[in-house]
C-alpha cells in the first residue's frame, strides 16, 4: 500500500461521512438473482435426469402410449412466452409512472399465465398414464408439475403487486417487488421453452 | 493469559466492557441481529453434538465385543443412520453456518448480514429439523435405517407400511435442511458481495471471509441437486412413482448420483471454513503474516469448483464404466492441489514464527496433523484399485472421521476458544482447554487409527457383528471413543463456568489484526460505531501498517 492510494480512498469516502449507506434494493436484488440461479439447478438436475433416463431406459414409453400431443401445449407455449412481453410492458409503463397501464398490462399476464395453467389440466385430465406409470410417466408429471407449480406462484406474486398497487405512495420509489416478479416470470417461461423441447420436441 | 512476546505491532488492547445487551433471554427469540443468531446457531449445534456423540456411544459399546448383543439390530442400523446424519445436518452445518454468522458482519466491517430476517427465519428452521430427527424415534418403525445416505432400494422398504415412518420424516428433515441452507447461502454470498467495508477489496478480505463465501457457493449450485433427489425418492417412497424403485422400472443408481453431486461437495462446504479457521488462527499465534495469502483464497474457490466434478469417487463399485472411473479417479486427485497448496502455506506461516500455544493454536496445530493425515487416506481411497478393495471397510469411516472429527471438530474447538473472549468479554481457563485438547487428540487418534488396520483387513461399516480376529482393533478404538465423550466434560466445563464468571477479557486479548478486534467484547448491536475504512492487506503481523484508517480508528 502506497501513501498516495490511501490518501485518494480516503478522499472517496469522506463525503459518506464513515458510513456508506448501503443499497437496500440492490442487495434485494442481487440476493434474488442468486437464488433463482440455486433454484435453476433443482431444474437443471429434473432435466439431466430426464435425458438419462429417456437414453438408458429400455422401453421409455409405457405400454399403449404412442407419444405426446404437441399441438395444444405448442399454443400454450406462444401465449407463456407472449406474457413474458406483456409483463415487460407493465414494468416500462410503471417506470413511466403510468399506474393503470401497469395494472392492465399485469392483468393481461395473470389471464395468460392463467390460460397456461388451464390448458396444462386439460392435457393432463386426456392423458392415458398417470404419475406412477414407470419412469416416464414419473418424469412428465414431475417436470410439468413443478413448473405449473412456479407459473401459480407467479400468478399469485402479480397478484400481490396488482394489489399493492392500489396503496397510494407505495411505487413512489423502489420497484423491487415488480422487478422481482417480473424477473421471476422471465425465468419460469425460459425453464418451460426447455422442457418443451425435452419432453414435445424430442421424442 | 500467556505473556505476548513483544514485535513491531502495537496494537490496540482495549478496556475490558462487560454489559451484554439483552442478556440471555434474547437467545430463546427471533433476535435479527447476527450475533445473537450466530450463537443461537453454535449453542443447538452444540447440544445436537452431544446427541450425535451419544449415539455414537452406543455404536462403539456395541462393537467392543464380536456379538451383537448391547442393541438390537434394527436399533444399530437407527443409530448409525442417525448418528451421520445429527453430525452432519445438525452439528457442523450448523456449527460453521453460526461461526460465519458471527464473524463475516464484523470481518468485513458491516453493521449485520444483508437480509437479517431472512437469516433469522434460516437459523430457527433447525431446531424444527431436530425434532423431526428425533421423533422419528418415536413413530411405529423407529427412526430411518439406511443409513445417512438412504440409498434405494433399501430405503424404500417400508416395513410397517405407515405413511409417517421413519425414512419419510428423515427426507422432510433433510429437505427442511436444505431451505435453511440455501436461504443461508443467498445471505451470505449478498452480504461479502454486497457490504464490504469501503476499502475492502475482494483481496483485503480475511481468509476466513473467502472460505465462507466458497463454501456457500457450493451450497447455492449443490444443494438443490440433493433437493432434487430427495423430492424423487419421497415421491417413490410415499406415492409409488418409478424414479429409483426397479420394481416400477426405476434405476436406483440415480439416487446415488443426485445424492453425491451434492454430498461430496458438502464436505468441502464443511471443511472450507475450517481452513478459513486455520488460516485466520496460525498467523496471530505465530506471529507472521500468512503465506501466500491470495493463493490461499484463490485455492477456496478452486477447491469449490473442483468439488462438483468428483462425486463419482463414491460410486466406483455401482457399475460405473471403467472409462468414467478413470476421469474421476483423476479429478478426485486433483483436489490435494488446492488443499496442498493449502497446508504448505500454513507450516510456512509456523515457519520461524514465535509460536505461542494457546488452548486455539494446539486445536488447530492438532487439527493440522490429522488433517494431513486423512488426505493422505484420502488420496490412497482415490484410486481405484485400493477403493475396490477398502469401499464400504472401516478403512473408509476411519478416514471421513479424520476428516471430520480430527479436523473439523478439532477446528471448531480452535475456532470457539479462540473467539470465545469476543463473543462473551470473558476469557476461558487455560489450563482446563489444554487438557480438552490432550484428551480430544489421544482420543481422536486412538479411536480412528484403528479403523485403517480393521479396513484393511476387510471388516465392513454398518455391521454391529464382525469376525473375532477384528476384536483387538475394535476394542482400542472404543476406548478412543469413550475417551472422545469424556473429553467434551472439561470443555462443557471451562464454557459454561468462563461464561458466568471468567476473567474479563479485553477488546483483543491475542493482539490479533481484523475488524472483529477493534470493537467492544462483546461487540455492541450495530457492531461499529463508524464503518472502518480499511487501509493495508490482513495478517500484516510484523508490519507496520495500521489496519484501518487513522481518522476512523476511535472506536476504543
Amino acid at each position: 500500500m502506497d501513501s498516495y492510494i490511501v490518501s485518494e480512498e480516503l478522499q472517496n469516502h469522506s463525503h459518506h461521512a464513515g458510513e456508506h449507506g448501503h443499497d437496500e434494493e440492490g442487495n434485494k436484488m442481487f440476493g434474488f438473482i442468486v437464488f433463482l440461479l440455486s433454484e435453476s439447478v433443482i431444474f437443471l438436475s429434473f432435466f439431466a435426469g430426464y435425458i438419462v433416463y429417456k437414453l438408458t431406459t429400455p422401453n421409455w414409453l409405457p405400454p399403449g402410449v404412442e407419444g405426446l400431443e404437441v399441438r395444444e401445449p405448442a399454443i400454450n407455449t406462444v401465449v407463456l412466452v407472449a406474457s413474458s412481453f406483456v409483463i415487460y410492458l407493465a414494468e416500462r409503463a410503471l417506470q413511466r409512472h403510468k399506474l393503470w397501464g401497469f395494472r392492465l398490462f399485469l392483468l393481461a399476464t395473470m389471464a395468460m399465465g392463467s390460460y397456461f395453467l388451464v390448458g396444462q389440466a386439460i392435457e393432463w385430465s386426456h392423458l392415458a398414464f398417470g404419475f406412477t406409470t414407470g419412469t416416464f410417466g414419473g418424469m412428465f408429471y414431475l417436470l410439468t408439475g413443478f413448473h405449473g407449480l412456479h407459473v401459480l406462484t407467479g400468478i399469485l406474486l402479480q397478484l400481490m403487486i396488482f394489489i399493492r398497487s392500489f396503496i397510494p405512495g407505495n411505487y413512489e420509489s423502489g420497484h423491487f417487488g415488480v422487478n422481482s416478479t417480473s424477473l421471476f416470470w422471465h425465468f419460469v417461461d425460459v425453464i418451460w421453452i426447455v422442457l418443451f423441447v425435452l419432453l414435445y420436441i424430442w421424442q | 493469559m500467556t505473556n505476548v512476546p513483544i514485535d513491531s505491532l502495537s496494537l490496540p488492547v482495549g478496556k475490558p466492557q462487560h454489559e451484554s445487551p439483552g442478556g440471555w433471554k434474547q437467545y430463546f427469540s427471533f433476535s435479527t441481529d447476527h450475533k445473537v443468531i450466530g450463537i443461537q446457531y453454535l449453542v443447538t449445534a452444540f447440544f445436537f453434538f452431544l446427541v450425535g456423540g451419544i449415539f455414537a456411544m452406543i455404536l462403539r459399546g456395541e462393537l467392543i465385543t464380536p456379538e451383537a448383543d448391547l442393541v438390537d439390530r434394527t436399533v444399530y442400523n437407527g443409530m448409525f443412520t442417525m448418528h451421520g446424519t445429527v453430525m452432519l445436518f445438525l452439528w457442523t452445518f450448523p456449527s460453521l453456518v453460526g461461526f460465519a454468522n458471527y464473524l463475516v458482519p464484523l470481518m468485513i466491517g458491516a453493521r449485520d448480514m444483508a437480509f437479517p430476517r431472512l437469516n433469522a427465519v434460516a437459523f430457527w428452521m433447525v431446531p424444527v429439523v431436530g425434532i423431526l430427527l428425533m421423533g422419528s424415534f418415536f413413530v411405529p418403525g423407529g427412526p430411518a435405517q439406511a443409513g445417512w445416505w438412504a440409498y434405494p432400494p433399501v430405503s424404500l422398504q417400508n416395513p410397517t407400511g405407515n405413511l409417517i415412518n421413519g425414512q419419510v420424516l428423515w427426507l422432510l428433515a433433510v429437505a427442511i435442511s436444505g431451505v435453511s441452507s440455501i436461504m443461508g447461502a443467498v445471505n451470505f454470498v449478498t452480504t461479502i458481495v454486497k457490504m464490504r467495508a469501503p476499502g475492502m477489496g475482494f483481496f483485503r478480505m480475511p481468509l476466513f471471509v473467502w472460505a465462507v463465501l466458497s463454501a456457500q457457493i457450493i451450497q447455492l449450485f449443490g444443494l438443490p441437486a440433493l433437493t432434487a433427489g430427495a423430492v424423487m425418492l419421497l415421491l417413490d417412497l410415499t406415492v409409488g412413482t418409478g424414479f429409483f424403485n426397479p420394481a416400477n422400472g426405476g434405476n436406483p443408481v440415480m439416487f446415488q448420483h443426485y445424492f453425491w453431486f451434492y454430498s461430496h461437495p458438502a464436505v468441502y462446504v464443511i471443511i472450507l471454513p475450517v481452513f478459513g479457521i486455520f488460516s485466520e488462527i496460525f498467523p496471530v499465534y505465530s506471529r507472521k503474516p500468512l503465506f501466500g495469502y491470495k493463493v490461499v483464497a484463490i485455492s477456496s474457490l478452486l477447491i469449490a469448483v473442483v468439488s462438483a466434478i468428483v462425486w463419482v469417487h463414491h460410486m466406483y463399485v455401482s457399475g460405473t464404466p471403467a472409462w468414467m472411473r478413470l476421469i474421476f479417479m483423476l479429478t478426485t486427485m486433483f483436489v490435494s492441489v488446492p488443499t496442498g497448496i493449502k497446508v504448505f502455506a500454513w507450516v510456512a506461516t509456523i515457519w520461524g514464527g514465535k509460536l505461542r500455544l494457546n488452548t486455539p493454536m494446539l486445536f488447530a496445530l492438532g487439527g493440522l496433523i490429522m488433517f494431513v493425515f486423512a488426505g493422505i487416506t484420502g488420496i490412497m481411497l482415490s484410486s481405484v484399485p485400493v477403493d475396490v478393495h477398502v469401499n464400504n471397510t472401516y478403512f473408509v469411516v476411519g478416514h471421513f472421521h479424520y476428516v471430520l472429527f480430527g479436523t473439523v471438530t478439532m477446528g471448531l474447538y480452535a475456532a470457539i476458544y479462540h473467539w470465545f473472549p469476543k463473543m462473551t468479554g470473558r476469557m476461558y481457563y487455560e489450563g482446563w482447554g489444554k487438557l480438552h485438547f490432550w484428551l480430544s487428540f489421544i482420543g481422536t487418534n486412538l479411536n480412528f487409527l484403528p479403523m485403517h488396520p480393521l479396513g484393511l483387513q476387510g471388516m465392513l461399516r454398518r455391521v454391529s457383528s464382525y469376525a473375532p480376529e477384528y476384536e483387538f482393533w475394535n476394542i482400542i478404538a472404543s476406548l478412543g471413543a469413550f475417551l472422545l465423550g469424556m473429553s467434551t466434560l472439561p470443555f462443557i466445563f471451562n464454557m459454561v463456568v468462563s461464561w458466568m464468571q471468567g476473567e474479563k477479557a479485553p477488546d483483543n486479548p491475542w493482539r490479533a489484526i481484523g475488524l472483529e478486534w477493534l470493537v467492544s467484547s462483546p461487540p455492541p448491536v450495530e457492531n461499529f460505531e463508524e464503518i472502518p475504512i480499511v487501509i493495508s492487506e490482513p495478517y500484516g503481523y510484523g508490519k507496520s501498517e495500521p489496519l484501518v484508517a487513522e481518522a476512523h480508528n476511535q472506536a476504543q
